[in-house]
């Protein structure tokens, strides 16, 4: 078994290749399925997640054909059978294609088996915004997370990918985990602008992280700003501003958006007694309605502000860069939200 | 690895001024996305791109078989498909630079061309998404017996899809007019034609539906049009829906900056050699129907004017946040 890993900082994109390396080195019950993942001179997947694993591992990187619906049900039937299949989608838009396997098949089967049967089944998707348009860019946890037989996480750095990864590939669950264009730091011709780091250390050796726990990226007792992927970052980078203003933040990062982490984050708002939640993607419907209502429920009255949303307006992803950046949650809004209510 | 097919581009039965129409449509798709490629590369325009140099006698070829009112679905590599259905230069430069005057008023961008006058929906970027659709489209122009026909362009990529067999399935069974055309330029993004499927043709599948499909040389642009016009007459006449597999190449990346890696250097250089406009353009010398120095004249004009239209683009009037929320409903 292969656990030892050489400290230094690395990406997203070369955390989950290199948890995937080792998982596959772990336990010959692990492949991957998926578009363009094993093709020489290829890509190595959408965002060079996948790269050179083909001639490492080449009858477990299983390149697809463009057939989501078939490839996620193909999944479904493997781990049925006692494969660890880790399959992903290009975009996560492209989950709408998959979705019947996901919600109706690998969610299901467990309860409607009376639990005679198991779906350990990984699933990535690439999520956000980054001027591609209305079909390149989505963010779709918003459907998974009323899935019940669905675990679904969402990774905003390179040692959560390292560890949710391998918790995921070794859960009996499936397990649907929500990546950001942005914050893969992808090289070379697949490299985005207007990438943030994400990248982190990576201690020695082999760890794996829960599947249902939220981290507090920075301690603070006048509000609390929950957010995820992107809008993690932008919440630290907002609390950082804040503190120039005398306002102390509590930054988490739900990073388990199924089950959410209601204990993190209802500690954490008893505390400061306000909270903010940062979603990209549209307000309506969104993970923050979730959130808001579980800390209500729990909490009653005893929060002292009523809780506020920073998400995008309710519409389609538009193109044009001003607008995708009207839609994009940013650290004036949550500022401004923060501060708001602070001061209300 | 699919050899490019030989045959000389016969034009014998066409006068001079049809056939310097389509050369003339293919270098201003293939200029179009050559400059777009450069100011991508640059860093000028926003997003990414999906673009179909080496593929314009597709465009070209079937959208010269279409009428006016006709319509056409296209994919994220939908440029040449667009320029062909007759989009303007403007308005499409526009929408890449995410300018309100573009044509989707800088809400659609590269991968969902529109214009609703010229018989084009938004393009759609889901691979296959576009299949039914057209199949739709199709049964209402049946319903409705207005004598209109559907193109629906999409890749050999797209085969595999569930969206492509069940929309198919449709046309077929309810006999509508749209002729679905596949542009097989042999990979579906880094992927090989050969690695997604069994037999040997995309055309013969189509059997098991009911459908004639037919392989032709989709470099051939004359080839194109002439397979095109019988299945668009055919349509017409109540004998859709059609199916065309068109062989090609892509000249340039799938996307954005792809070096093409996996394309064997040997295949593309001879697929390189079957370049469609060259080999049309061979062809309307050879029969004296134009000399080298006038074909150069029509690529230079198409330049000057996509460089107008540069400028042009550039001071155009950008989208406010007044425009963020509207159009979501009709
Ligand atoms: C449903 C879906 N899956 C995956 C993609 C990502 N993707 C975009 S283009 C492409 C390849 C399409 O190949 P093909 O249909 O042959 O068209 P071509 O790119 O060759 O024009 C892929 C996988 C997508 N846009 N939609
Ligand atoms: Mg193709």
């Amino acid at each position: 078994m292969t656990t030892t890993t050489t400290p230094k900082r690395v990406s997203i994109a070369e955390s989950l290749r290199g948890a995937i390396t080792e998982e596959m080195e772990r336990d010959p019950k692990v492949f991957c399925l998926g578009e363009d993942i094993a093709v020489p001179g290829g890509w190595g997947g959408a965002f060079t997640v996948t790269l050179g694993l083909e001639e490492r591992f080449p009858d477990r990187m299983i390149n697809t054909p463009i057939a989501e619906l078939g490839f996620f049900g193909v999944g479904v039937g493997a781990a049925l059978m006692g494969m660890r299949p880790i399959v992903d989608v290009q975009y996560g838009d492209f989950l709408f294609l998959a979705m019947d396997q996901i919600v109706n098949n690998a969610a299901k089967m467990c309860y409607m088996s009376g639990g005679q049967c198991k779906v350990p089944l990984v699933m990535r998707a690439p999520v956000g915004a980054t001027g591609r348009g209305s079909q390149h860019a989505q963010n779709l946890e918003r459907y998974f997370i009323g899935v019940p037989g669905l675990k679904v996480v969402a990774v905003s750095t390179a040692y959560d990918a390292r560890g949710i990864l391998k918790a995921a590939v070794r859960d009996d669950n499936p397990v649907l985990i929500f990546e950001h264009k942005l914050l893969y730091g992808s090289k070379g011709a697949r490299a985005e602008s207007g990438a943030i780091d994400a990248s982190s250390e990576i201690p020695e050796g082999d760890y794996v992280l829960p599947l249902d726990q939220a981290a507090i990226r920075r301690e603070g007792n006048d509000v609390t700003i929950v957010g995820w992927l992107l809008t993690a970052h932008l919440a630290q980078q907002a609390a950082d501003r804040l503190a120039d203003e005398g306002v102390q933040a509590e930054v988490i990062d739900a990073r388990s958006l199924s089950p959410i982490d209601f204990a993190t984050i209802c500690a954490s708002v008893e505390k400061t007694g306000r909270l903010v939640i940062v979603e990209e993607g549209p307000k309506t419907g969104g993970v923050g309605a979730e959130i808001a209502a579980g800390v209500t429920e729990r909490l009653g009255d005893r929060a002292r502000a009523s809780i506020r949303r920073v998400a995008s307006a309710d519409i389609p992803v538009p193109f044009t860069p001003v607008l995708e950046n009207a839609y994009v949650p940013d650290v004036p809004r949550i500022m401004a939200a923060v501060l708001d209510m602070v001061k209300g | 690895m699919t050899n490019p097919p030989q045959a000389k581009i016969d034009i014998d039965s066409y006068e001079a001024g049809f056939l310097l129409g389509l050369y003339e449509r293919m270098v201003q798709i293939r200029e179009f996305e050559e400059g777009v490629k450069f100011l991508f590369l640059e860093g000028t325009m926003p997003g990414t791109i999906h673009q179909c140099q080496g593929q314009e006698a597709c465009a070209v070829g079937v959208c010269t078989a279409l009428e006016p009112t006709d319509w056409i679905t296209s994919t994220f590599r939908g440029h040449g498909h667009a320029l062909a259905k007759g989009l303007s230069v403007d308005e499409m430069l526009f929408e890449l630079f995410g300018a309100a005057t573009g044509c989707a008023g800088g809400k659609g961008g590269s991968m969902h061309m529109v214009n609703m006058d010229k018989g084009m929906i938004p393009s759609i970027a889901i691979v296959a998404g576009g299949v039914p659709v057209a199949a739709g489209m199709a049964l209402a122009f049946k319903m409705q017996q207005t004598g209109q026909v559907a193109a629906c362009f999409f890749g050999d990529g797209a085969i595999a899809e569930g969206a492509f067999h069940e929309g198919v399935n449709m046309a077929a069974i309810w006999d509508v007019p749209v002729v679905f055309i596949c542009e097989n330029n042999q990979y579906g993004a880094s992927t090989h034609v050969s690695k997604v499927m069994r037999a040997a043709t995309i055309a013969e599948r189509l059997s098991s539906y009911g459908i004639d499909g037919r392989r032709i040389d989709g470099n051939d642009v004359i080839a194109v049009y002439e397979a095109a016009r019988r299945a668009v007459d055919d349509c017409r006449a109540g004998r859709g829906p059609a199916f065309l597999e068109l062989l090609t190449y892509r000249r340039t990346g799938h996307s954005r900056r792809d070096a093409c890696h996996y394309q064997p250097k040997p295949e593309r250089e001879q697929w390189l050699e079957y370049d469609p406009i060259v080999r049309l353009g061979q062809a309307l010398v050879e029969a004296g129907h134009a000399t080298t120095e006038e074909l150069d004249a029509v690529r230079k004009q198409i330049l000057t004017s996509f460089d107008d239209a540069v400028e042009r683009a550039k001071t155009q009037p950008q989208p406010t946040l007044a425009d963020l929320t509207t159009h979501v409903l009709a």
